[in-house]
């Protein structure tokens, strides 16, 4: 499963909707958001029908990350049908975020 | 484009590793602050340099670099703020862009001063290192720019031109970040002021935050004979090694880095090719 560009309007129903998912929030002027792309996709692939994968444009969203006080890019936020419950800010390896999907599943 | 060697530092070290990296005949990238930012072009004179004594920092630098220009090296101005390793290659980004690289030589210096009261606890909530990748997060919002290099004023009429209210810090002393859940507000020097965000651009990142599984001993990075650190395709040289913190040992250091990532940038085509 390919990862999911979430946008404003159906951001909410999808996340509510699982009950484990983890969004990207990333820009393309960002560097070290570029690097975390592969990740973010091969994470979508591997948990395939167990949790959302899913990423947020900050400039194409504004009103998401302002909603979710994302001040740093990449942040990524965990959440339960919708609630967040961790976040990750930064490049980390693939297994910083595996570990939190695993814990969670 | 993809390089054998990426080299984090345009003092001597990296230079020497740049230089010697050209001389196996494989490609290489020099990533660094410009010249006049090394804290070695201040030094008045440098007499310890062998058969070249009484040369200014500045002069030694110039003839560096120069030398490197000459053998081939590929240059570009800017800060490495991210390395990550996937699938044998090495992804650096550099502000908001990214290269990669088999091995990586790690000579950016000494990250001179210590953290400030708050930096750590917000960082990622308001504090940030680099202006052109979270600038955009702070449009119309007041700013804190704490700049360390010349470059860092640069970045703070960056910020200004997005639409940011800066406050611009010219190498302060003390400062402490405040704040509830994210930043509200920073001190230097006796001035506060009220901010969402600060932004800190000093001239080196920390080696251990580049790499955050890097082996450092006493804030100086661990190496063997080698220059080879923990990390695979991570070799380290200069003054981030540890002391003398000089030009020879930097030089005679980076000549081993570069030969150790040419090699090990070779042994990694072989595998490939294999």
């Amino acid at each position: 499963m390919a990862v999911k560009h979430l946008k404003t309007t159906e951001f909410q129903a999808a996340v509510e909707a699982a009950p484990l998912a983890m969004v990207d929030f990333w820009a393309d002027w960002c560097g070290p958001c570029k690097m975390l792309s592969p990740t973010v996709e091969a994470l979508a692939e591997q948990y395939e029908g167990k949790a959302l994968v899913a990423k947020v444009n900050v400039d194409e969203e504004p009103e998401l990350a302002r909603a979710f006080g994302v001040m740093s890019i990449p942040t990524v936020v965990f959440l339960k049908n919708g609630r967040e419950f961790d976040r990750k800010v930064g490049l980390l390896p693939a297994q910083a975020f595996s570990k939190v999907l695993e814990e969670n599943l | 484009m993809s390089y054998d060697v990426l080299v984090i530092g345009g003092g001597p070290a990296g230079l020497s590793a740049a230089v010697n990296v050209r001389a196996r005949g494989r490609s290489v990238l020099v990533v660094s602050n410009p010249l006049e930012e090394n804290p070695l072009w201040r030094a008045e004179k440098v007499d310890n340099h062998l058969g070249m004594p009484a040369l200014s920092g500045a002069e030694l630098l110039k003839r560096f670099r120069r030398h490197a220009e000459e053998s081939g090296v590929d240059f570009r101005e800017g800060k490495v703020l991210n390395a990550m390793r996937m699938e044998d290659i090495w992804y650096v980004s550099i502000g908001s862009d990214m290269e990669n690289a088999r091995a990586v030589v790690l000579a950016g210096g000494v990250a001179r001063g210590k953290k400030y009261l708050g930096e750590e606890e917000f960082l990622g909530r308001g504090v940030s290192y680099c202006a052109t990748c979270d600038g955009m997060l702070y449009r119309n919002r007041p700013v804190a720019v704490l700049g360390f290099t010349d470059t860092a004023k640069k970045e703070a009429d960056f910020l200004s031109g997005i639409g940011c209210g800066v406050t611009y810090f010219h190498r302060p002393k003390n400062c402490v970040i405040r704040g509830g859940s994210t930043v509200e507000e920073v001190t230097c020097d006796g001035e506060t002021v009220q901010v969402e965000g600060v932004f800190l651009l000093r001239p080196t990142m920390a080696p251990a935050e580049l790499f955050p599984e890097l082996a450092v001993e006493s804030g100086y990075v661990t190496v063997d004979r080698r220059m080879a650190t923990n990390l695979p395709g991570v070799f380290a040289a200069g003054d981030c090694t540890g002391g003398p913190l000089q030009v020879s040992k930097a030089v005679g250091e980076g000549l081993i880095a570069g030969q150790s990532a040419a090699a090990f940038a070779a042994e990694q085509e072989r595998k490939q090719s294999r």
